[in-house]
């Protein structure tokens, strides 16, 4: 919803606080999910994800999370889903070329950016999308990335 | 000035230091002020509508921008456009745009160009496909200009496509980028371009400049960030023909900034397109003093041959004649 997606953009200093606990709640329950097994319990995780993103930030599940980059502005919106900001087509009042009716989602990223703790992630080369990961939980591919480097990173020393 | 006459489609030595055998990077770098300007490609499967019209910047330019579809409208190919013109010698500035190709066809082409001779690729996002007259094609936008220009810079410096898969030869380019100093977020825009610089982009070519407040603004922020010394800035330029043409740009090409006060002068102008090139004149006489500032991109849309004309009058040559087919032989006659 475009009014909600706007609300999160004015509120990312709060949203990135509770993503950072989400975060931290998430890859604590890593054994859990071991336990129960990512693949099965990827299904219920992402009906989750969509329900609460779609609702926030009128997520696409792209499947790879950049929104604490991109003060929390989902670039998946910006009709050319351009994950690295603006294009040059940015309309004087700041809205969208594409869609002339839609404030350009990384006009309101910059904003974000500057309402964040640390904004600086937007300045961050992101690589081209991982078009195999679409329709897939960002956030158990996260935990479970993040912990595997994690477990590796102390089987190394 | 030693001229070297290239044997047609074969490179150039690529000089130390250098990224590319192009002759942009050698005026570039040898702190010479470079003129680009942009080919409009045919609509036909014409190599000599291609010819003619790059040679009526013979003399003038230092490299020719050939356009990827640009306003999302379809003509010949800029991969096509620059095979036929590397033939001649020409320096190319071949522009990629993200919208009508995924990875794997970019960087296929990328690998063809270079071998055809292309030493020189700008790397675009690319209009919208509302903006051109096929506006139900798929848009493609697989990469963006930053992954773009990622991928072609890691192609050259690692020797790998993006899989990680090794090149036997990589393609020797000196990489591009556009900028937009005229479109919100304003602030936001140096900063863009420092993103864009390491990425991989070694020159820019700006969006038309006809605020120079606004352009002296944005280059002395960008010139204060150190960005100058790692990045050439080509500011774009163009003669407009008409107020009406001008409020029409400014309505319906994106990204084009155009204060009231220049369509008050063209309005007010006895000859408007006399006028819209004494504009186009004065603003790169402007530009040519502003700090940081490497050199101009003319995009002359459909006044192609007044080209010379407004590169001749606005002195920033200071007599220096680019190299051009057959140069080598006029100056022996």
């Amino acid at each position: 919803m475009y009014a909600l997606r706007q609300w999160s953009v004015r509120n990312a200093r709060v949203l990135e606080w509770v993503y950072e606990y989400f975060e931290g709640f998430m890859m604590a329950l890593h054994p859990l999910w071991i336990l129960i097994g990512y693949d099965r319990i990827e299904g219920p995780i992402r009906a989750t994800e969509r329900r609460v993103k779609a609702a926030l930030f009128d997520c696409q599940m792209c499947g790879y999370c950049v929104l604490s980059q991109t003060g929390m502005s989902c670039p998946m919106n910006c009709p050319k889903e351009l994950r690295n900001g603006p294009c040059g087509g940015v309309r004087e009042n700041g809205f969208c070329e594409v869609k002339p009716q839609m404030r350009c989602v990384w006009v309101d990223a910059w904003e974000g950016s500057g309402r964040m703790r640390d904004g600086s992630g937007i300045q961050r080369v992101q690589p081209p999308l991982a078009q195999g990961l679409r329709g897939r939980s960002a956030w158990l591919r996260e935990v479970r990335e993040k912990r595997d480097l994690g477990f590796f990173g102390t089987a190394g020393q | 000035m030693e001229i070297e006459e290239p044997a047609p489609g074969e490179p150039l030595p690529i000089l130390v230091g250098h990224s590319s055998p192009g002759r942009l990077e050698r005026v570039l770098r040898s702190g010479q002020f470079a003129v680009t300007t942009e080919i409009a490609p045919p609509d036909a499967a014409d190599a000599q509508a291609v010819f003619e019209r790059a040679s009526v910047f013979d003399g003038w330019v230092d490299a020719i921008n050939a356009t990827d579809g640009s306003g999302a409208n379809c003509h010949m190919s800029s991969v096509g456009v620059c095979a036929l013109l590397t033939r001649k010698g020409y320096a190319t500035v071949m522009q990629v745009s993200c919208r009508d190709r995924n990875r794997i066809a970019i960087q296929g082409d990328v690998l063809g160009a270079a071998a055809m001779g292309v030493t020189s690729i700008l790397c675009l996002t690319g209009d919208g496909v509302q903006a051109g007259d096929q506006p139900n094609a798929k848009p493609v936008f697989d990469f963006d200009c930053m992954s773009l220009l990622q991928t072609v810079t890691s192609m050259r410096d690692q020797g790998e496509f993006l899989s990680g898969r090794a090149l036997s030869y990589p393609p020797r380019v000196f990489v591009g980028a556009a900028a937009n100093p005229f479109a919100p977020p304003l602030d936001y825009r140096p900063l863009r371009l420092k993103k864009k610089i390491d990425a991989g982009a070694q020159f820019v070519q700006t969006q038309y400049c006809f605020d120079i407040q606004r352009l002296k603004q944005y280059m002395a922020q960008v010139h204060d960030m150190g960005l100058t010394e790692h990045c050439y800035i080509l500011v774009g330029v163009g003669p407009l023909a008409s107020a009406r043409t001008a409020a029409w740009i400014r309505d319906n090409v994106p990204g084009v900034h155009i204060p009231d006060e220049i369509i008050r002068r063209l309005l007010a102008a006895h000859n408007p397109r006399e006028e819209g090139i004494r504009i186009c004149v004065e603003m790169i006489q402007a530009i040519r003093e502003i700090a940081g500032v490497h050199g101009i991109h003319i995009m002359a849309y459909r006044q192609e041959e007044r080209v010379s004309e407004i590169v001749k009058d606005s002195g920033v040559l200071e007599g220096r004649v680019p190299w051009h087919p057959g140069m080598a032989k006029c100056l022996i006659h």
